[in-house]
């Protein structure tokens, strides 16, 4: 009984994410057209004329009223056509697809590092306040979010690439030397796995771990913070006095108590930074030469390439009501509380 | 003699807390023998908790045991390692606590969390310990044991949780209990169907009971021996039966004394010699004020309509007090909510001072002239209070949103009505949390009386408070309805305390009233089986020695 409104609580989430998406589409399409500076113009190059960029506008729909404009860009969105981006002249898909698998290996990548250390790193400090674990989880938090991404990431370039010489030359994915796997999941490291070539996925994996760590040490900090707060919080809890006072080992008061109570608000904190570290890794992508979502999308902003911004935020926008759902779900997977609301 | 299960000496505890170390436990010696019950009673702060967590060794990481013996079984508790602890603790000694929802882990299955205790303890395997934990809930009273296996706290009631904590404590047949305010927060029938489970397993297992409580009544009904603490010291131990005869220590004699009994009246909580002792004259009875009228609030859905007040009728006098006695959900705060005009009924009249109020919606009577002649007084004197208001604050609100006072008016009327409620001028500038129970209560009384409201409504004013601050507010409350000619809507599950206060009680149960009528008529002779039913759930202190144990002779109660 318990699996079968759970299953439609999971089925509603997914319903709800409907006119969210709807809206999405439409806001991302007015902003978009909001933003200053005229496309035709930046098209048609400094040597045009008036009447050249208005025969480019025309060829590109943009002397139609907005409604016709929104209804033949809904039309394409069916199609799976998201445009042609400007600079370079590729479909919009294209680019994003290539690209989005790039951010996203970053990014997964970097959030593993930080819950890798994060998370023991705040249950340790939880359970030992005010000892050296302690101290050095808030320096460590400390130093997570006032060091700045760019920063880091030239110090570690300087570092293990110049001086020390261990990590391979920030440029991009893969070194020269390689070939890209074949695709499957976008993910260079994986991919490579698949096709069982251990040595390009082992310089995939060399080239991501500057830029992950970067992005790991930023992100750490406030999954750290939340996880501290969240088990110190549950370790005072009623119940925990009562596991305590039953006997229950110390391992199973605090793994299966406590921490399976204290998750909740970390998972939360995890899905927002995860979001929020996929949209602002611009500057780590930068500094690595990193062919990511993020630079992409400055790029396009820059010179008012209205299909490829759509694009980006359009698939940011999914990615987010994505994650949101998944946080959802895992949410009522962990707590059966959540069942019972209408 | 023989050599008691559980010997403590000269156990001294103490916290580091930022002002310094505080000793919470002095030099107590408790011993208990095998199959004995006993009782530590003291009021908030003395201390009878706390030794009850030394004695598991579960104290604060603050908290810590600096001096004195610890001997249970032979196995000495103070020096004892953690290893030797944790196969002690659950199996050989176990403890059921307050609040027992929060005593839970909200997110497992209670089945689940009794066989934790029987796995670790090594009464049960992975593979048998389903059975088991089903079979303990059965010994526990819980009706279809193998579906609420699967329960999650959330689901159940407080008395339903409070005895999965009694199965996961006694899962392990342990040799002494420690229930730490067992039944504080569950209602007085629920209070004697767990205490009567407690007693009955008890005796059943040939276990040591310590049973740690703030009522005196509760402690008579069900320990032999009672240990007597204050500010952390023993001021007194001895037999129930001598200690009701005759309290020897001073706070024992003022403790029994405000515990309410069968016969005392409300300035007998109090001492002789105390100036804040209210006169027990009774008020003249005037015109109606209040005439509640078929009022019914439904919830839900039509098809699945809930009705929590339902056709509910009575009049309220000037001058009158009346009570409204009941369990958790039978409709009381929803009644009390709708006079003060917080929720809209969903039929029904309310007549208050000769204008219907049911038809002005909640939302406007907040402005309505008439709200000022109605106030109350709520439940928790912590929680009803503005964290980050001054008492002075608090209590000038309504007279801020109501009246048009200039500042030097509002001053003196605060003054005045502190010096009303007892409250000494200097705390008028603290915060609640840097004020005492009995003073928040205070602070919330005077708020209620700032514009001389002519119906006050009590929602368990003192449910919150120790017996001995009980005592005060009660008498101050009695003092307040003679000197301001104020009625009082009195709601409480507590028929003693009601008792003490009105002229009239009304039965409350499911939404309906089954029975009215003058106090001491109703508690006398109650008609109706539910009345009888919730006197008879009351713990009292035996108003003579011999009557004790009397009320737990009562058949248990095995429903709810």
């Amino acid at each position: 009984m318990a699996t079968m409104s759970r299953t439609r609580l999971i089925a509603w989430r997914v319903v709800q994410a409907v006119p969210v998406l709807i809206g999405i589409v439409i806001v991302s399409f007015l902003l978009t057209r909001a933003l200053p500076g005229d496309p035709a113009a930046y098209f048609a190059g400094p040597a045009a004329n008036a009447e050249s960029i208005q025969q480019i506008r025309v060829s590109m729909g943009l002397d139609r009223p907005l409604p016709l404009q929104f209804i033949s860009y809904v039309q394409d969105l069916f199609r799976g056509d998201l445009g042609t981006a400007i600079s370079t002249g590729q479909p919009v898909i294209h680019e994003l697809t290539t690209r989005l698998p790039a951010s996203l290996e970053l990014t997964g990548f970097a959030l593993l590092f930080s819950m890798i250390i994060a998370l023991p790193l705040g249950i340790l400090a939880a359970t030992r306040p005010n000892t050296w674990v302690d101290h050095l989880c808030r320096a460590v938090v400390t130093a997570g979010v006032s060091l700045p991404t760019f920063f880091t990431g030239l110090a570690l370039i300087y570092v293990f690439y110049y001086l020390l010489g261990w990590a391979p030359s920030p440029m991009g994915r893969l070194d020269f030397l390689y070939l890209s796997p074949p695709k499957v999941t976008g993910f260079y490291v994986i991919d490579a796995l698949i096709d069982r070539d251990l040595e390009t996925a082992w310089g995939a994996l060399s080239q991501l771990l500057l830029p992950a760590i970067t992005l790991g040490l930023f992100t750490l900090a406030p999954i750290a913070r939340m996880t501290r707060a969240a088990m110190l919080q549950t370790l005072e809890s009623e119940f925990i006095r009562t596991a305590r006072a039953a006997g229950l080992p110390r391992r199973k008061v605090l793994f299966t108590y406590a921490l399976r109570n204290a998750i909740l608000p970390v998972i939360t904190t995890l899905g927002m930074v995860f979001s929020f570290a996929l949209g602002a890794n611009v500057l780590v992508e930068q500094v690595f030469s990193w062919p990511g979502i993020g630079s992409y999308a400055v790029e396009a902003l820059v010179v008012s390439d209205y299909a490829s911004v759509q694009g980006f935020v359009l698939t940011m926008a999914l990615l987010f009501v994505a994650l949101n759902l998944l946080i959802d779900v895992i949410y009522t997977l962990v707590d059966p509380r959540l069942n019972t609301q209408e | 003699m023989a050599i008691p299960l559980l010997d403590i000496r000269d156990l001294t505890v103490e916290f580091a807390t930022r002002n310094g170390t505080v000793t919470a436990v002095k030099k107590v010696d408790i011993s208990i023998n095998k199959g004995e019950t006993l009782g530590i009673v003291g009021e908030s702060g003395s201390g009878k908790s706390v030794t009850s967590y030394a004695l598991l060794r579960i104290l604060d990481r603050a908290g810590r045991i600096a001096d004195g013996s610890i001997v249970f079984g032979g196995v000495d508790v103070g020096g004892a390692d953690e290893r030797t602890m944790s196969e002690l603790r659950g199996r050989e000694m176990s403890m059921i606590f307050q609040n027992p929802r929060a005593a839970l882990n909200p997110i497992r299955a209670v089945g689940r969390q009794i066989e934790d205790v029987m796995i670790q303890h090594g009464l049960a395997t992975r593979g048998n310990a389903r059975g088991k934990a089903i079979k303990m809930l059965q010994a526990v009273r819980i009706r279809d044991p193998e579906q609420r296996y699967h329960a999650y706290p959330f689901e159940l009631s407080g008395g339903m949780c409070q005895r999965i904590v009694i199965a996961i404590a006694l899962a392990c047949r342990p040799q002494l209990l420690i229930a730490d305010e067992p039944t504080t927060g569950l209602d007085v029938t629920t209070q004697k169907a767990v205490m009567d489970l407690i007693v009955e397993l008890a005796a059943e297992r040939q276990m040591a009971t310590l049973l740690i409580t703030h009522d005196l009544g509760l402690a008579a009904c069900y320990c032999d021996r009672i240990v007597v603490m204050e500010k952390g010291e023993i001021v007194e131990s001895a037999a129930v039966e001598t200690l009701f005869a005759s309290p020897q220590h001073p706070y024992t004699q003022r403790l029994m004394r405000a515990t309410p009994r069968l016969d005392s009246q409300v300035a007998d909580l109090l001492p002789a010699d105390d100036e804040r002792r209210a006169s027990t004259k009774r008020q003249p009875i005037g015109p109606p004020l209040l005439e509640v009228d078929s009022l019914v609030k439904a919830f839900g859905s039509a098809a699945n309509e809930v009705r929590a007040v339902d056709n509910l009728s009575f009049t309220l006098h000037e001058g009158e007090s009346l009570g409204l006695v009941g369990e958790s959900g039978c409709g009381k705060s929803t009644t009390s909510a709708m006079i003060m005009r917080l929720l809209d009924p969903t039929s029904g009249a309310l007549t208050f001072a000769g204008s219907d109020i049911a038809v002005i919606s909640a939302k406007q009577f907040a402005h309505h002239p008439l709200r000022s002649k109605l106030q109350m007084v709520f439940q928790d004197p912590t929680d009803s209070l503005n964290p980050r208001w001054s008492a002075r604050r608090s209590i000038e609100d309504p007279m801020r949103r109501l009246d048009q006072l200039n500042r030097q008016e509002l001053n003196t009327r605060v003054s005045v009505l502190a010096e009303r409620v007892g409250l000494p001028a200097h705390l008028l500038d603290r915060f609640p949390h840097q004020l005492s129970g009995g003073q928040k209560a205070r602070v919330g009384i005077a708020r209620a009386i700032a514009l001389e409201p002519k119906l006050l409504i009590l929602d368990e004013p003192t449910a919150a408070l120790d017996v001995s601050v009980q005592a005060v507010v009660l008498n101050l409350l009695a003092s307040l309805r003679e000197q301001l000619n104020m009625s009082y809507l009195f709601i409480s599950h507590d028929l003693n305390v009601v008792r003490l206060l009105c002229d009239r009680v009304m039965v409350m149960q499911a939404g309906k009233i089954v029975e009215e009528g003058p106090t001491e008529k109703l508690l006398s002779e109650p008609s109706h089986a539910y009345t009888r039913a919730l006197l008879n759930a009351i713990p009292h202190p035996p108003a003579q020695a011999s009557s004790i144990h009397s009320s737990s002779a009562h058949p248990p109660v095995t429903a709810l």
